[in-house]
């Protein structure tokens, strides 16, 4: 038994010497769980959500998620999460279902949860924040070309495929306020079907079919990027801008040829903050998550909440020659 | 042969104890290890030592060691299975499928079983019948099985099963033993009988250290090999049924990737990946020392990659440390 007593000895040893002193019990714990870790929109989430603990005070942000991007990853950091009894779990969720008999178990042990980006179905978490809505999404393109066109003109939209849902909605609510953009024609929709040469010839027929075309507005991440390079190489910088959604590692060459003067797509940094600052109120009890009722989230305003209990944050974000050099190496 | 030899002299037939040889062994360093792993975890976390969090700590392992130790057989039979975690997404998805229309738990419970099964038995034709290298064919029913599950969810997700199905994922059989570890237990039992006491067992550790005299030797090597791939298809399947209920859906990445971590616990539990040795109380404790190590590092909230580095680290160190041991040993008695 002497080599086995040895190796527990020195075992019992090493783990005194690393223990060290006991954990800070005081703060709030708020935990942010992410798809997988390594992830750059998630690393810029996790640095808003530093800012809104330093805001709060007293705020502890243990940032945390499993290596690859799967349900039962997430399970495992869950239910260590919930033995360290922490105060609230923000989640971006890889599957919306397979989470919730762990996270409502969570919550049974009197643990906040909400969701952000990603949500989990209503049964599993308290609230959800989405970053942005359809309506806003919809305001945003026509407004983004419309900015740059104060005496009006001809913009045509280059979409996903016909029958993409989430494209269709935008669109559908871009219609819906073309009365607040007078002088400013929808000329026409094209679909490239998230295909970059399909896209790319879809933004060349249209400079060719309206040759007075002011802008393009792509609301897909494909597209816009293609719809750039077919201004580019039409020699029309500066006569057609493109803009719509899309991401900023892509679209920082656009920008800085001219051929984009903005775009725009959610922040991760204010979703961090305000996935946060939510989870902080719901901890403490300064805000109770039902339907119809207003959060407030710090400097991101407040969240109201459907009938879902899900909100949207803001107005998608804005990225232009100003800014596009900090969060093109983001995501 | 008895009165050729003094009654009362004793002829050592091995040169060390059974003391010695158990001290020495590979499960007595791997408890070594997972011992020290456990102290150094209540140490480092003062959530560690809760009967409960240790209760949700166990789904870190049971389900991957279900499959483990049929997988521990097969690899000492010198025959390996890639396509577990496939089986258990096509297991899932076939009992969605049929939880759609309505089928009970004990319906769903079969069907899991039988889809496990049925894809054992399509890997072992391939191997036993057709005489293919098994990882070869395991590496293909791998994409084939998942595969299946893709074609037929795409980017859906199968849920409402129903309620009392959710016992064998999130049930406890009593206090804080759940019945994932309540299934772990029976099976190590049933497993270390089968391997260790049965005649199924020695065939099974003489095809992997020489399938050519087993074969001579009168052991039908090519259906004990068969039985093995129908059980790691059928432990494949239990998983599917357990780690379902504890999701309460089906999407077809479920399980993605959990075929390594299984073989990871096999090798750790001392099983050789060449086959011919290995024991099931070596996979048991591995099973531990996989899920301690994890759930004590999440505890630490210590980054998933970390993880999997020390998962790494210790598998190497526990394979080279009997070898460099070895190595030292037989310095000194040259010099």
């Amino acid at each position: 038994m002497s080599v086995l007593k040895k190796v527990i000895a020195s075992a019992a040893v090493a783990t005194a010497l690393l223990s060290g002193p006991a954990l800070a019990q005081d703060n709030t714990r708020i935990a942010l769980v992410v798809k997988a870790l390594g992830i750059g929109f998630f690393e810029a989430a996790a640095k808003g959500a530093e800012e809104a603990a330093a805001e709060l005070g007293g705020v502890e942000i243990i940032y945390t998620g499993p290596t690859d991007t799967t349900a039962e990853g997430q399970i495992e950091v869950i239910n260590a999460l919930i033995a360290q009894q922490v105060d609230a779990i923000a989640i971006s969720a890889n599957d919306t279902d397979a989470l919730v008999p762990t996270l409502k178990k969570a919550m049974d042990r009197g643990i906040t949860v909400i969701s952000w980006d990603s949500g989990v179905a209503p049964e599993g978490r308290q609230l959800h924040l989405n970053p942005s809505s359809n309506a806003l999404i919809g305001n945003m393109i026509i407004k983004l070309a419309a900015d740059h066109l104060p005496d009006g003109g001809e913009v045509a939209v280059l979409s996903a495929t016909t029958t993409a849902t989430n494209q269709n909605i935008w669109i559908e609510e871009m219609t819906k306020v073309m009365g607040d953009y007078p002088g400013i024609d929808v000329v026409s929709t094209v679909y490239g079907d998230d295909l970059a040469d399909k896209s790319y010839r879809e933004a060349q027929g249209l400079m060719q079919a309206h040759p007075e075309l002011d802008a393009i507005i792509a609301p897909t991440s494909v597209g816009i990027v293609a719809a750039a390079q077919a201004v580019v190489d039409a020699g029309k910088v500066g006569e057609v801008n493109v803009t719509g959604l899309g991401l900023p590692s892509e679209m920082a060459g656009a920008i800085e040829s001219g051929a984009s003067q903005s775009f725009a797509i959610w922040n991760p940094i204010d979703l961090g903050y305000s996935a946060t600052v939510l989870a902080y109120q719901l901890a403490k009890g300064g805000a109770v998550a039902e339907p119809g009722a207003e959060i407030p989230m710090g400097r991101m305003g407040s969240l109201t909440l459907d009938d879902n209990n899900e909100g949207a944050m803001a107005d998608p974000f804005v990225y232009d020659a100003s800014n596009i050099d900090a969060f093109k190496s983001i995501f | 042969m008895r009165d050729t030899v003094q009654p009362n002299r004793h002829v050592p037939d091995r040169l060390t104890s059974r003391a010695q040889r158990m001290l020495r062994s590979w499960e007595a360093l791997l408890l070594a290890v997972a011992v020290a792993i456990f102290m150094l975890n209540s140490f480092a976390s003062p959530y560690f030592l809760n009967a409960w969090n240790l209760s949700d700590a166990t789904f870190n392992f049971t389900e991957k060691a279900m499959i483990a130790f049929a997988m521990a057989l097969l690899i000492i039979s010198g025959e390996i299975d890639l396509s577990v975690a496939s089986i258990i997404a096509l297991a899932s998805t076939a009992m969605g499928l049929a939880a759609q229309y309505g089928a009970g738990t004990g319906e769903l419970v079969g069907i899991g079983l039988v889809v496990g099964l049925l894809c054992g038995a399509f890997n072992g034709v391939f191997v036993t019948i057709l005489g293919l290298p098994s990882i070869v064919v395991t590496i293909g029913t791998m994409s084939l099985f998942r595969g299946i599950s893709y074609i037929i969810l795409g980017d859906e997700a199968f849920r409402g099963y129903p309620a009392d199905f959710a016992w064998f994922g999130q049930g406890y059989v009593y206090w804080v033993f759940t019945v994932e570890l309540a299934i772990f237990a029976i099976l190590a039992v049933v497993y270390g009988v089968l391997l260790h006491k049965t005649n199924f067992g020695r065939a099974v550790y003489a095809i992997g250290n020489n399938p050519t005299g087993a074969l001579f030797s009168g052991i039908r090597v090519q259906r004990v090999k068969f039985i093995l791939f129908l059980l790691t298809g059928l432990m494949s399947g239990l998983a599917a049924i357990c780690l379902t209920s504890r999701l309460g859906s089906t999407r077809p990445s479920i399980a993605q990737g959990m075929e390594l971590e299984v073989v990871t616990m096999v090798v750790l539990g001392g099983v050789n990946i060449l086959g011919g040795s290995g024991s099931i109380p070596g996979v048991v404790i591995a099973a531990f020392v996989m899920g301690l190590v994890t759930f004590g590092l999440g505890l630490l909230n210590v980054p998933g990659i970390v993880m999997s580095i020390f998962i790494g680290l210790l598998l190497i160190g526990v394979i080279a440390l009997p070898r460099l041991w070895a190595m030292l040993r037989q310095g000194r008695r040259a010099s």
